[in-house]
């Protein structure tokens, strides 16, 4: 861990008690380290042409923007206020109840009173005030408006990337204003003059270019898949087949790269294959669309719809019938909520229908994408999977509802039945801490770097504290999630604060409980850890 | 271009009822003129100067009614030095009419029959007619 | 600085406040006040809510944004939440509907503590909601109690409202509950921008001149009622002139009538320019009126831009001899 983070005693020297005397409308004199993320390379920023691109870091002074600066993000608003009446409308109807305040999980981590969303929202707020409306304009601050000036624009940095686009305050709002949809503009504005992360556009350089957030080339690519498949071999005895690029197949299955890439993601990774070999599926992966995640998402909507038109383009080319999507988060806010809009309409596909149990799913009717656990789930109802649960044993089990499953789409009950199915003990943290309002892990949105620990454990706080209650209560030692980022993020996180709790994906249960035909006694499950020994009857009592 | 009608339509509706009122008159066939009170002829003043009485009457039958029920006191000095027996029934209605006087502001303000009726009753309706 | 913000707020509605009064008692200010400023400030009201409505109504929604806070309609063994996470268009009715009578979102509200451990605990807070909810009902009960005084006859619903209301009949006049509870309301949302240091950090003046406002508007209406009675049959005969354009008050009518008035015209005037567009925005949230079906109908974004794509001709290309040594298929050998 990098020397910027704080013991956990340290880190957790906060108040909720925002100190009257200072005034929220004066930007932070300094942005503090271990709290924000490197600037983007500039052949990140070429790659994607976009403006500005330079040597620069947020903590020097001197920024290098483009000298028309203020002009460039005053017209990008005009522009985005007509564009957007999501973001028109937050501006103008918040009555600052404060009922989002303490409802963010950067907040609760960190006391910042700029983290409350009212407040993350109001720095921009502000700034629309001032060249927006006419009481910013003739009563300046007293009616809460403020210049656009370098530190205005830094503080914009600073905040709108300690926001993950959680949504979570957004539940909470009696308007349902949305942090995230304001931070996603400021991200565009912050964008026109050049200050974006590094975090963020090299992925997306990457994604465009290559295929996936790493980089992974065609040949490596298929390495990754190839060790699952010895994997696979090994743990079970059955060699399975993956086809890559492969025309005709019924179903094109995408998935985030870390899953092939990252730990503990290549559990998930073997479990849907050795799924999709059990039931025969006729599907193909691809090494071009090899990236389900989409960071343009967290950069800007042309990045998003220029990342995510590989999906369609290249389910078109190999003639599939329907979409399958892995396990992630972000990447499903933006199949659920953006793609067929984007990129749509998919009329050269067909109604999703599940070759197993001939359910067809109806509620992806226009986009022809179904969940992962959408289409396990209904495996496991309809009774298609032989599932051995005590192979989960050596897990006492709860589930994270990553952010956009949840709020951008509603994904709550079935990734629980999957685990309700393939494991013995599952444990639900406490109420206000899952399903709508489970709380972030702290690191979305293109904030996971190393150079942003401490705000990252800060925003981690919240879950990781809800976790450690059932680890106290039930004895839980796997974090189950159905989310990318949570899975590279969550393992530091609860290290830091709930040492003894791993995480893991719902479909590496899925794994270690389907019992293949023709399988070997494992011995092991997919992490290769010896399964628990079945316990002896315990005795009965009279 | 739908939706945007219909939002207008919606706006349009909004407004309708925010301004009812004027349309409310505009289609009133009747006068707008405050009710024609008739006073009684044999007298000049009431128990207190008209512009209180016209604001502020029930304050002074709610405490005639404490003095009478709960202090035994009968009579009140009124503002121009005469006695009077604090009576609805005797006093107040002996000089006006319920029908002609009361009710018709009550009913012009949208006061409901106050529950002092439910006791008090009208002795001139009772004879039937003005004295 | 917030009690230098709530400060200047008191003192410009004190402003207002004398400026009625005195206006009142000043033959050339009296006729202004009665007879213009109404019409101004529904004007204003008029037309800049129209402004304000008609500019986020062609600002299009170009994606389907709803936060969904329940499960999903898929399979049809999962029971869907229709209400907070409707998947069809009556859904997101019911849904707007509970969010404007019920104020559903602001019922969830909970109050973080840090205790010792650490430990996070979230108690329910169901008080801003409480206050809300009876501070925004008993308003519009009072708005609508007040048509007794533009209308004539006055309608049985109204009578039949204004029973209700006063139902305890105690006193006489009758005591109106919602003029309690608005009162105590306020009085609750205003003591909570003082008390709870998070909202008092990130108070405007604007919040606070809101609340004095109505408050003062709220007292002065109370006082009229129960304490210091103007004479009502020429405030209602007042009102009605103003009904049909030809405005004309009585000599009779005491000054605090037209602080009321004053308060009232001001409030409306400010609304446009105000967070009080609330009242129209609130049915214009698009993480609230959109059903989550984004994947059973493609939602039309207006001005879909068309973007630089990076095809998968142009990826083959730049890594034929790699694909070809992995062994995968090619387009073009």
């Amino acid at each position: 861990m990098s020397d910027h983070a704080p013991s956990p005693q340290e880190l957790v020297q906060i108040t909720y008690q925002p100190k009257g005397s200072t005034d929220w409308l004066e930007p932070v004199a300094t942005l503090s380290k271990g709290r924000y993320c490197y600037s983007a390379a500039a052949k990140n920023l070429n790659a994607m042409d976009l403006p500005n691109p330079r040597e620069w870091q947020p903590f020097e002074e001197d920024w290098k923007l483009p000298p028309d600066w203020q002009k460039i993000i005053l017209n990008g608003m005009q522009a985005r206020l007509k564009k957007f009446r999501s973001f028109r409308l937050f501006m103008d109807i918040c009555v600052r109840c404060g009922a989002c305040a303490d409802k963010c999980h950067f907040y609760l981590g960190s006391g910042d009173p700029k983290n409350m969303p009212v407040l993350r929202a109001e720095l921009m707020r502000s700034v629309y005030r001032r060249y927006f409306t006419v009481a910013g304009r003739l009563f300046g601050k007293w009616a809460g408006a403020r210049d656009l000036t370098v530190p205005v624009l830094k503080e914009w940095f600073y905040y709108f990337y300690q926001c993950t686009e959680c949504r979570r305050c957004s539940v909470f709002c009696p308007y349902g204003i949305d942090t995230a949809e304001i931070t996603m503009i400021a991200r565009e504005l912050l964008n026109l003059v050049g200050v974006n992360v590094n975090w963020v556009m090299e992925p997306v350089a990457n994604c465009y270019r290559v295929g996936n957030h790493l980089g992974i080339q065609p040949h490596s690519f298929v390495n990754s898949i190839e060790m699952a498949v010895d994997d696979i071999e090994d743990l079970t005895g059955i060699r399975i087949e993956v086809p890559i690029n492969r025309n005709g197949a019924e179903v094109l299955f995408v998935m985030p790269s870390a899953d092939y890439y990252g730990s503990p993601h290549y559990y998930t990774l073997l479990g849907y294959l050795m799924l999709f070999h059990e039931i025969g599926l006729d599907y193909t992966i691809s090494a071009y669309a090899a990236e389900g995640g989409n960071f343009g998402l967290f950069a800007s909507n042309e990045m998003m719809k220029q990342l995510n038109y590989k999906i369609y383009a290249e389910a078109r080319r190999l003639g599939v019938k329907w979409l399958l999507g892995g396990e992630c988060g972000h990447m499903w806010r933006v199949l659920n909520q953006y793609m067929d809009t984007m990129n749509g309409p998919a009329d050269f596909l067909e109604v999703p229908v599940s070759p197993v149990t001939g359910t067809r799913f109806e509620n992806t009717r226009s986009t022809k994408m179904v969940h992962i656990c959408e289409f396990t789930a209904d495996l496991i109802h309809q009774g298609n999977l032989k599932l051995d649960p005590s192979r989960n044993d050596q897990w006492r089990v709860t589930f994270h509802d990553s952010c956009n499953p949840a709020r951008g789409m509603g994904l709550l009950e079935e990734p629980r039945a999957i685990i309700r199915s393939t494991c013995n003990q599952f444990y639900e943290m406490p109420e206000n801490t899952i399903r709508e309002q489970t709380f972030c892990c702290g690191s979305g949105a293109g904030l996971g770097t190393d150079e942003n620990i401490e705000m990252r454990m800060r925003g981690a706080l919240p879950r990781a504290n809800a976790v450690k209650y059932v680890q106290q209560r039930h004895g839980v030692n796997m974090l189950a999630c159905i989310c990318a980022i949570d899975k590279a993020t969550l393992p530091t996180a609860m290290n830091y604060w709930v040492p003894g709790v791993e995480v893991g994906g719902v479909h590496e249960l899925l794994g270690n409980a389907l019992v293949m035909q023709g399988e070997k006694e494992r011995t092991t499950d997919l992490r290769s850890e010896p399964l628990k020994e079945k316990e002896k009857e315990a005795p009965v009592h009279a | 271009m739908r939706k945007k009608i219909g939002i207008l339509a919606v706006l349009l509706g909004f407004f309708i009822l925010v301004t009812f009122p004027l349309w409310h008159s505009v289609g009133m066939r009747h006068s707008l003129e405050p009710p024609n009170l008739v006073l009684p002829a044999n007298q000049k003043n009431c128990v207190m100067p008209v512009a209180y009485m016209r604001s502020s009457h029930m304050f002074l039958l709610l405490n005639w009614r404490e003095l009478v029920v709960r202090h035994d006191q009968h009579t009140f000095r009124s503002f121009d030095g005469k006695s009077y027996n604090m009576s609805l029934t005797g006093t107040c209605l002996g000089c006006h009419n319920k029908q002609q006087f009361c009710d018709r502001c009550h009913t012009y303000m949208g006061v409901q029959t106050p529950n002092c009726f439910n006791c008090h009753v009208d002795p001139m309706a009772l004879r039937g007619g003005m004295r | 600085m917030s009690p230098l913000r709530a400060g200047i707020a008191f003192l410009l509605v004190v402003l207002v406040a004398a400026l009625a009064y005195f206006g009142a008692e000043t033959a050339a200010v009296r006729p202004l006040l009665a007879d213009i400023l109404p019409y101004a400030a529904l004007v204003i009201f008029l037309a800049g809510f129209s402004f304000k409505v008609i500019r986020w109504a062609w600002s299009p929604v170009p994606f389907r944004i709803p936060t969904t806070c329940g499960q999903q309609k898929s399979l049809p063994w999962i029971k869907a939440n229709r209400l907070d996470n409707p998947s069809t268009k009556t859904g997101a009715w019911g849904r707007m509907a509970l969010e404007v009578l019920c104020f559903r979102s602001l019922f969830r509200n909970t109050r973080a503590e840090l205790r010792e451990g650490p430990r996070i605990a979230y108690s329910e807070d169901k008080f801003l909601w409480l206050a809300a909810l009876a501070f925004h009902w008993s308003l519009l009960f009072i708005l609508l109690r007040h048509l007794r005084f533009f209308l004539l006859p006055v309608p049985h619903w109204l009578l039949g409202m204004s029973a209700l209301d006063g139902f305890f009949q105690v006193g006489a006049p009758g005591l109106y509950i919602t003029d309690g509870v608005i009162f105590l309301a306020l009085l609750y949302l205003l003591a909570r921008r003082f008390w709870d240091a998070q909202v008092r950090y990130l108070s405007l003046l604007a919040d606070y001149f809101a609340l004095f406002l109505l408050l003062g508007l709220v007292l002065t209406g109370i006082q009229m009622r129960y304490s210091d009675r103007v004479d009502l049959e020429r405030v209602k005969e007042f009102a009605l002139s103003l009904t049909v354009l030809s405005p004309h008050i009585s000599a009779a009518v005491a000054p605090l009538f037209f602080v009321h008035l004053t308060f009232v015209c001001v409030l409306l005037a400010y609304i446009p320019f105000s967070k009080l567009m609330h009242l129209g925005g609130v049915f214009l949230s698009p993480t609230r009126n959109l059903a989550n079906n984004s994947r059973i109908q493609r939602h039309i974004n207006p001005w879909n831009p068309p973007v630089k794509v990076h095809t998968y001709a142009e990826w083959e290309d730049e890594f034929r001899e790699k694909i070809r040594a992995a062994g995968l298929p090619l387009e073009k050998e």
